[in-house]
């Protein structure tokens, strides 16, 4: 376990901490803001994956696939928002969740309909491929080192947005206490569409990221959708920042704790026993830390809404 | 109340005549069917006491399926047969789950509830996959089924009856259980929970307590999957289980005795008859389900008669 | 029976509880009353333990409660009625009732008997019923009750607690002319046999029934006594008309 190691799988951690963000950082703003539980924001996800996917093979270029699965991703967001999802925004949680369960079930199958049931092989750009040279000696691939400067600078993107534009105070706004935003005249629909909007792409950029590195399958989009739920919980409902430092803490958190708690274990107890207890323990890790979190502080870190 | 005994007595008096006719015709197939459809609806009648009685949305119930067969599993692994050992383990193993995940998730409410839930299911569904021993993500054939002594579980038509007949003692339990005090109670702080803080009642012992129950008798369920399917994989407790059992009770009518059992019925012929027209039948029962959260909120029950009240 | 001491809540900036010292004796009605915006609910939901103060103490029948939540201070005798109709609209008039008669009967971890036909909890309900003026209305279904008829029956649910004070918080809201001279009527019965703290905007109900009144204006408490000695008071006039 050396500090170049250590260092590495950090890094991973970083990695799989921002997917979580952009993916978070969504749905979090649609359950602040709108106050709608969004479970098909995973099938975004996957759309996103599939379809850029599918644009990169059909037009050889790896940038006009991802242009044309982001637009995608896009459209069929705003169907899914008009459709169904406008129908919900006067529900209960319950109806909400029902409904966008069925919405996955559609997505899954229509998926496996299309491409089929087996993973598909997805391959970044030739120009991503490689390694870059770490300070600590060793070597870190080109492409995983990419998705961290891409999530960090829409991190900082969203920050401007949010902090510095109309847009975003209305956003803010909007989390803290949305009756009061459409007393003030603003026009309700539209600022929903265009967050909706905000989050379908960054699901789908999510996606198109994760493409190489894990299985584009159907039902991908479901298991990175509970890491989220994990993430805004600890981050608290309708916070950007929340979501970016929950995003990080599980990131990190996850992947250290299946990279080396076994090992770690192992000093500490009987090598079989770590070998069993070690996968398992940390794979319930971040759902400890989520409850940690919450035995102390029940709205998360950052809630949006005033305490 | 007399149309609901007539409803009733028609129903049970089909369930039981069921078997002899479906053997006599030929179709046993119907038969372990008609099983699995009565071992999940007490899965769903314990989901509704929580989410219709006590309006608590807990979607990742069907972790006490996965904990109740597993219990099952892995004592068979380990040589032991007793099926009353298994379904006392399954019982206590559930309800301690239970107790644990309710602790820290019913201090919480709305949207956090909903997720709480869902992650602790999902934690449980990753842990039965990382444990290798016991088939981690193939599962665990059973060696052997529970052995009850009294019945032959591994006779199809004795099996039956003692899912009907758990089924239905199931819903007499919950009846009465939602009538007493406690029932009151739950009910009331699902109906408006300022008011019942206000004359005197704290929420959170009373949903604890509804949740552990639930989770339970969910348990039981779950040995007696277990049993049924033969084979125990961490999908059991995957949130498609999860959500199917959520949607037993919804389309069967929240808050009514006969709603989640109807609501089994439904969903799980639905989902056979369609899966026998393409394997891609998901694809059309999620619009399916889509439309029935949208345009059909009160449930088969309610066409019927009156919630109760 | 009820002292408050420097009650204090803050909203962020705004002071809506700036160091209220409020006694309230046994047996008494004392009404409490200002002009909009003064934190009278807000003071009441501090009363009732629904916000947990600043700073202050309340301390009831001898015991410091500052620290209790609701559901412990109704259990000690603490009722309280809403000012936005706050009942259980899918179970009938009595079945509210009796609830309420059910959360001061022992603890509810009774899980066998049929709760809704025991008499031990019914008979109590019906009771407080018939002297609310309901008793008629018992089997319907408080969502199909008339708005007064709801306001009755809030008071209704608080009595059935058998409280040792009543926090009423402006029982008539929203009622016509007649239904409230009724409500009043029937809370001028209770005057004497029952503590109680009432908020209330209607002045006519205010004079009939109070012993003291307190005015509360931005927060904080600028007098207290017997209503001929309010209603000449300089800074309770400036009060009231200033905010014409």
């Amino acid at each position: 376990m050396t500090f170049a190691l250590v260092f590495e799988q950090t890094l991973n951690g970083l990695q799989l901490g921002v997917m979580l963000f952009l993916m978070a950082a969504g749905l979090t703003l649609v359950l602040g803001i709108m106050n709608v539980v969004n479970l098909a924001h995973g099938s975004l996800y996957m759309v996103g994956a599939y379809l850029t996917v599918a644009a990169f093979r059909w037009s050889g270029s790896y940038l006009l696939g991802v242009a044309l699965g982001l637009t995608g991703t896009l459209i069929v967001g705003m169907i899914v928002e008009v459709l169904v999802l406008r129908a919900l925004y006067q529900r209960d949680h319950l109806d909400q969740v029902l409904a966008t369960f069925g919405l996955i079930l559609f997505f899954n199958e229509l998926v496996a309909m299309i491409w089929g049931r087996a993973a598909l092989f997805a391959s970044g750009p030739s120009w991503l491929q490689g390694h870059i040279e770490l300070f600590t000696g060793s070597r870190y691939p080109l492409y995983r080192a990419a998705i961290i400067v891409v999530g960090l600078m829409v991190a900082i993107l969203l920050w401007y947005v949010v902090t510095r534009t109309r847009l975003g105070m209305l956003i803010r706004a909007g989390a803290t206490n949305r009756t009061m935003v459409a007393a003030l005249g603003v026009n309700i629909r539209l600022l929903y569409t265009v967050v909706f909007g905000f989050g379908a792409a960054l699901a789908g950029l999510a996606g198109l990221l994760a493409g190489p590195i894990y299985n584009v399958q159907p039902g991908m989009g479901e298991l990175i959708l509970i890491q989220v739920f994990v993430v805004i919980v600890i981050g608290g409902i309708g916070s950007i920042r929340g979501a970016l430092v929950g995003a990080v803490i599980v990131g990190i958190v996850d992947t250290l704790g299946r990279a080396f708690l076994k090992p770690l274990l192992g000093t500490l107890i009987s090598a079989p026993a770590a070998e069993s207890a070690g996968p398992a323990l940390a794979s319930m890790l971040i759902y400890l830390l989520m409850a940690a979190v919450l035995a102390f502080r029940p709205q998360g870190l950052f809630p949006a809404r005033g305490g | 109340m007399k149309s609901r005994l007539i409803g009733w007595s028609i129903a049970v008096l089909v369930l039981i005549a069921a078997p002899p006719l479906l053997l006599a015709i030929g179709q046993p197939f119907y038969l372990d069917l008609v099983r699995r459809i009565m071992i999940l609806a007490i899965a769903a009648i314990s989901l509704n006491l929580i989410l219709g009685y006590g309006g608590m949305v807990s979607f990742g119930h069907a972790a006490y399926i996965g904990i109740g067969a597993y219990a099952v599993g892995i004592l068979g692994f380990y040589g032991m047969f007793n099926g009353w050992l298994h379904l006392l383990v399954a019982i206590v193993a559930s309800a301690l789950v239970a107790l644990a995940i309710g602790a820290v998730s019913i201090r919480t409410s709305g949207v956090y509830f909903i997720m709480i839930t869902l992650a602790f299911t999902q934690m449980l569904y990753y842990l039965g996959i990382s444990v290798a021993e016991f088939g981690g993500d193939d599962g665990m054939r059973l060696k052997r089924r529970s052995h009850l002594g009294i019945v032959d579980l591994n006779d199809p038509v004795q099996f039956y009856y003692v899912a009907l007949v758990v089924m239905l003692v199931t819903v007499y339990i919950t009846h009465r259980i939602v009538n007493s005090r406690f029932g009151l109670v739950l009910r009331a702080t699902k109906s408006n929970e300022a008011r019942s803080r206000a004359v005197g009642f704290s929420p959170y012992p009373y949903r604890l307590t509804a949740f552990v129950i639930a989770g339970a008798i969910c348990g039981l369920a779950g040995a007696l999957y277990g049993n049924h399917t033969n084979y125990i994989t961490p999908g059991l407790m995957s949130w498609q289980q999860s959500g199917d059992i959520m949607f037993m009770v919804i389309l069967g009518g929240m808050a009514s005795t006969a709603g989640p059992v109807l609501g089994a019925f439904v969903l799980l012929l639905l989902e056979d008859l369609l899966s026998s027209w393409t394997q891609y039948w998901q694809v059309i029962l999620g619009p399916l389900l889509v439309l029935s959260v949208l345009f059909f909120r009160r449930g088969l029950a309610g066409i019927f008669y009156k919630p109760d009240a | 029976m009820l002292e408050v001491r420097q009650l204090v809540k803050n909203f962020g900036a705004l002071r809506a509880t700036d160091g209220i010292d409020l006694e309230v004796r046994e047996g008494e009605t004392h009404a409490i009353i200002g002009p909009n915006g003064a934190g009278k609910t807000t003071f009441i939901s501090q009363l009732a333990g629904n916000l947990r103060p600043d700073g202050g103490r309340i301390v009831f029948g001898g015991e410091d409660i500052t620290q209790l939540s609701a559901p412990r201070r109704a259990r000690k005798g603490l009722a309280r009625s809403f000012q936005i109709t706050s009942i259980y609209p899918e179970f009938t008039a009595v079945a509210n009732v009796a609830l309420a008669v059910q959360a001061h009967a022992s603890h509810s971890f009774r899980f066998w008997r049929d709760a809704r036909r025991d008499p031990q909890l019914l008979a109590p309900a019906r009771r407080v019923l018939e002297d609310v003026g309901l008793g008629a209305r018992a089997n319907v279904l408080a969502a199909n009750l008339s708005h007064g008829e709801q306001r009755q029956l809030e008071v209704a649910m608080a009595l059935a607690t058998r409280p040792r004070l009543l926090l009423l918080d402006e029982p008539m809201a929203g009622m016509g002319i007649e239904e409230s001279q009724r409500m009043i009527a029937f809370l001028a019965t209770l005057k004497g046999r029952h503590t109680i703290v009432l908020v209330e905007h209607d002045v006519d109900a205010v004079f009939r029934l109070a012993d003291r009144i307190s005015v509360l204006v931005y927060g904080r408490l600028i007098a207290t006594g017997a209503p001929e000695a309010i209603r000449a008071n300089p800074e309770v006039r400036a009060a009231y008309l200033g905010e014409d």
